[in-house]
């Protein structure tokens, strides 16, 4: 059996292969080729979720349960999520599937010279399954997964994340086959974040193209992607590298993984790191650096997540965990900033005319 | 905005014991309640306070040049180039403080033709301007050369036999007056000149800061100037011709020489040998124009230049010596300043998203660099060269005025109007020719004495920052560019205003050279402090003019009391890469030698850390 059919690592992964490994994986194996600091993974194809679903004979079980349902019904729809939810989580992964994913996962445990490698799992959705970028960000993301049948039992989860009652809804409303809808599952280490969180390659509040700003908090970055701290922000300039805007804001919570129980926690923040700067200079720097690579490579405003590693002292350890095309600037209209004249007397008088707002 | 509100100018303060203030200054400047239409005319515009130019009251001769470019700028704008939504700049005095506000067209239907006009006019000024260039550089150079030859005669006892055996028919009395009114009309002249450039090089510029404004919402008006900024401006000669100088002596072996610093002592020992002549030779040759750079910003007659005092540039010159004895490199870092430049220049361009944005920067970038130099030379030719000359003619007029006791010293002159000096020229050679008593020293040290203590109080007194009515758009360019009135810049007068009030650690001023340090004060209010600094201080001056060059060799950052982000400071900051504030409005008072103190030139912040260090 084929084994790059069901299982793909990020290296192996571009930009042609969404319908087989997703948005994310796609996106992370581009990061790669450009030489962007990614920790390692791998993704689950939707070759992979097709077969789960046949050798659980969930294919037709699952179409046969949705149609005919209206998107608007609620209660129907939660009631189908229910189920199918349910089935597809109490399935099982056949053996030849479960080696596959069982021996890419050792492989990255050696590769980072630890057993049992805490990995991130997160859905890695197909095209045409993204209606927006928010809506991408609402399927389930699971830290700290540790060993085999806890990422398959993840796996499992990410795989049903497609049939939750938005989901179902949202494509019943928009006439789209629930038969054609795959996801592809990103199996990525860990890092323990000293800090993260996100970055812009353009200033999201004004559209400066000149600017990355950096939104970070202490732990893991899920804190600033949900919105639940004001994260400190820093404005960096592209072109001279500098530092032009620093604030640093009162941060209340983070995530962390607590070393008792190895689950990933939600812990307040010690009074005197609250108000604490959360990246050095050189680390803010060098993290405008990566956006600027990011954004050259796909030649469009990137919206990047990130996050700095916490077992080493400061040496430039950054990690971009996933990046995506920026999209409230990127879709506005372009218009020429100044409607094109034939000299520059005819600039300079249009200019003069229009004057200044004062007041 | 509409928590800044400014105050009526008819209703502004007034200082007990300056009642009468009034006549020291042209009729025309007063604000006046006295016609319903000039009343309600001067309630509905903006007027704010002119601090760029003139940190202190103005001296009953001094507005001169206020007058003069009253008249310039706005025949210039509105009578010459037609400039479509703006006329002229109105001027006005309150307690010695000039008030200034822009004139818009407001006839919407006389834009369009005025526009016709402007792009004929303005465009071939833009189209020749190399060419017009040089001819304004040889008028200019006319000017100064009918300045420095004017001779200002004094009346002798006796005719001399001349006047009777040549025929003459003239005396000395009459061609003193004469030679007052040239003198007047020099300057009148040189001020003509000033602006025949200046509105359509501004105009040029404001327009490329606003395309990039627009390209990019974050861009610092800094980096703008440095993309548009030359290399080879005046600004920098007069101190490159000190670090020849200093250059020279160590290569004649006369630097022992050089290194005493005190001009009579270094002077006389050159003089001693042949090497020595050589320097004095070469001295002498950079003296002419260049050491005419006024230590100040030259608007004032106590701004007074390198060749008034050759211990200002002399001692200066000895810390160039003292780093070129150590093998260090006291040049200009010209490559790294070009390398900046094209950096960021081709950093922002390419960050354009299309073709018709890179052709629209192209052609403005290209038209503000053609400009630009106009607008940074200009300066030397008229605020320093021609001022500093100026200054000194007229002490020798004030000297004929001191010998017949019109005056008790030379600086009691400048408490006189130009015209009432033409007045007491007039009382004086009358006087002289009837061989009476004139009436000038029965009236004029009185009045003088008088007008000092006013002027004392004027200066105890703060200026609002504006007066009258907000307007909704600015078009005048220089109200643009050079005082920077726009909704940011209001602003920023309140929040200057809050923090001044607020918190006692903080100082605020315009952002003019990007960078963060700490360090120690060195409060210098005259270019002849500047001894005092040691490496690393942070220099605390009103303003900084060319003469101030070697200051910013031991330096970190620079802050000002007064100056905009194309002051001197936030230039030569810029260029040699150390943080500058500038246009605190009062940082020498605020701050003190020694204090410890934190620096942010992007923000345009100080933060005093340590009351002494």
């Amino acid at each position: 059996m084929d084994m790059s059919r069901y299982v793909l690592p990020f290296e192996e992964c571009d930009l042609s292969m969404v319908n087989r490994v997703g948005g994310k994986c796609a996106s992370l194996g581009e990061l790669l080729k450009a030489r962007i600091p990614v920790p390692p993974g791998f993704a689950v194809t939707t070759a992979a979720y097709d077969r789960f679903l046949e050798e659980n004979g969930l294919t037709r079980r699952i179409l046969e349960r949705i149609s005919g349902i209206d998107a608007e019904d609620v209660d129907a729809v939660d009631a189908a999520s229910t189920d199918i939810r349910a089935w597809i989580e109490a399935g099982t992964i056949s053996e030849p599937l479960e080696d596959m994913i069982a021996e890419n996962y050792r492989l990255l445990s050696r590769r980072a010279r630890m057993p049992g490698i805490p990995v991130a799992v997160r859905s890695s959705a197909t095209a045409e399954d993204l209606p927006d970028a928010s809506f991408a960000g609402q399927q389930d993301t699971f830290l700290w997964v540790r060993g085999v049948d806890d990422l398959l039992a993840r796996c499992k989860q990410c795989w049903s994340s497609l049939f939750t009652p938005r989901a179902i809804a949202y494509r019943g409303r928009m006439g789209f086959d629930h038969a054609q809808v795959k996801l592809s599952v990103a199996v990525q280490k860990m890092v323990r974040s000293f800090t993260a969180g996100v970055m812009f390659t353009i200033n999201p509040a004004t559209g400066d193209p000149a600017t990355v700003v950096i939104d970070s908090n202490w732990g893991y970055g899920e804190s600033v992607v949900s919105g639940e701290v004001t994260p400190d922000q820093f404005h960096v300039n592209k072109i001279t590298m500098e530092v032009t805007k620093k604030t640093v804001s009162d941060k209340a919570i983070y995530y962390t993984t607590d070393p008792e129980t190895d689950q990933v926690m939600k812990l307040e923040v010690d009074p005197e790191r609250r108000e604490a700067q959360s990246l050095l200079e050189p680390e803010i720097t060098g993290l405008a650096e990566l956006a600027k690579r990011i954004e050259k490579h796909y030649g469009k405003p990137m919206d990047i997540e990130w996050a700095t590693e916490k077992s080493l002292p400061y040496k430039g350890e950054i990690y971009i965990l996933q990046s995506r095309p920026e999209t409230v600037w990127s879709q506005k209209k372009r218009e020429p900033i100044e409607q094109p004249k034939s000299s520059a007397v005819e600039y300079i008088m249009a200019g003069l005319i229009k004057g200044k707002k004062v007041g | 905005m509409s928590d800044l509100r400014f105050p009526s100018p008819h209703e502004a303060e007034r200082i007990p014991g300056t009642e009468g203030w009034e006549r020291m200054y042209p009729y025309y400047y007063r604000f006046t309640a006295d016609d319903p239409k000039r009343k309600q005319y001067e309630e509905s515009m903006f007027w704010f306070y002119d601090g760029l130019h003139y940190p202190e009251p103005m001296y009953p001769f001094d507005i001169i040049w206020d007058e003069a470019w009253f008249l310039a700028l706005s025949q210039y704008n509105n009578r010459i180039f037609i400039v479509p939504p703006a006329k002229g700049i109105d001027h006005r005095i309150h307690n010695g403080y000039i008030y200034i506000t822009p004139v818009p067209v407001t006839d919407a239907e006389a834009i369009p033709k005025r526009a016709e006009e402007f792009m004929k006019r303005a465009g071939y000024y833009y189209e020749n301007w190399d060419k017009l260039h040089d001819n304004w550089e040889s008028k200019m150079k006319e000017v100064i050369n009918k300045l420095a030859e004017l001779q200002i005669p004094v009346p002798p006892e006796k005719e001399d036999d001349s006047v009777v055996f040549d025929g003459i028919g003239t005396s000395t009395g009459y061609h003193l007056l004469k030679a007052y009114d040239k003198l007047i009309d020099l300057g009148i002249l040189a001020w003509q000149y000033h602006f025949e450039f200046l509105n359509l090089g501004y105009a040029a510029y404001v327009f490329f800061v606003d395309f990039c404004q627009k390209a990019f919402p974050d861009i610092p008006l800094q980096k703008i100037t440095q993309m548009v900024g030359g290399i080879d401006v005046i600004i920098y000669r007069p101190d490159e011709e000190l670090k020849k100088l200093a250059r020279l002596s160590i290569d004649l072996g006369v630097d022992d020489i050089a290194m005493n610093g005190d001009s009579a002592k270094v002077l006389k020992g050159m003089a001693e040998s042949d090497n020595g002549k050589k320097w004095l030779a070469a001295f002498e040759k950079a003296r002419e124009p260049w050491f005419y750079v006024s230590t100040g910003t030259g608007w004032y007659h106590h701004d007074r230049c390198w060749n008034d005092d050759l211990d200002i540039p002399l001692s200066a010159m000895k810390i160039y010596i003292e780093k070129l004895r150590k093998g260090e490199s006291v040049d200009r870092p010209t490559q790294q300043v070009i390398e900046e430049r094209d950096k960021l220049t081709e950093g922002y361009r390419n960050l354009l998203t299309s073709d018709e944005d890179r052709a629209t920067f192209d052609k403005m970038l290209a038209t503000a660099r053609t400009v630009f130099p106009y607008v940074e030379n200009h300066l030397f030719y008229v605020e320093h060269w021609f001022h500093s000359l100026f200054w000194n003619k007229i002490r020798e007029v004030a000297a004929i005025l001191k010998d017949h006791k019109f005056i008790e010293d030379i600086e009691d002159i400048w408490y006189m109007s130009r015209q009432e000096i033409k007045d007491a020229l007039w009382d004086l050679v009358t006087a002289w020719a009837t061989g009476s008593d004139g009436r000038g020293p029965l009236v004029w040290p009185k009045e003088i004495a008088w007008r000092k203590g006013v002027m004392e109080k004027f200066r105890q007194w703060t200026p609002p920052d504006g007066m009258g009515t907000i307007p909704e758009t600015i078009s005048e360019p220089f109200t643009i560019v050079l005082w920077g009135i726009t909704s940011e810049s209001m602003a920023q007068w309140a929040r200057l205003k809050a923090v001044a009030e607020g918190d006692l650690d903080k100082i605020v001023g315009f952002p003019g050279s990007p960078g963060i340090v700490e360090g120690i004060v060195r409060v210098c209010r005259t270019v002849q402090e500047i001894n005092q600094l040691q490496d690393g201080e942070i220099l605390v001056a009103p303003t900084t003019s060319p003469s101030w060059a070697p200051a910013f060799q031991k330096i970190k950052a620079a802050i000002t009391d007064v100056g905009g982000v194309m002051c001197h400071a936030a230039i030569v900051c810029r260029e040699y890469g150390l943080p500058a504030v500038v246009g605190t409005g009062s940082a020498t008072s605020r701050l003190k030698t020694g204090q410890k103190i934190r620096v942010d030139g992007s923000k345009g912040e100080i933060d005093i850390i340590l009351e002494e260090s």
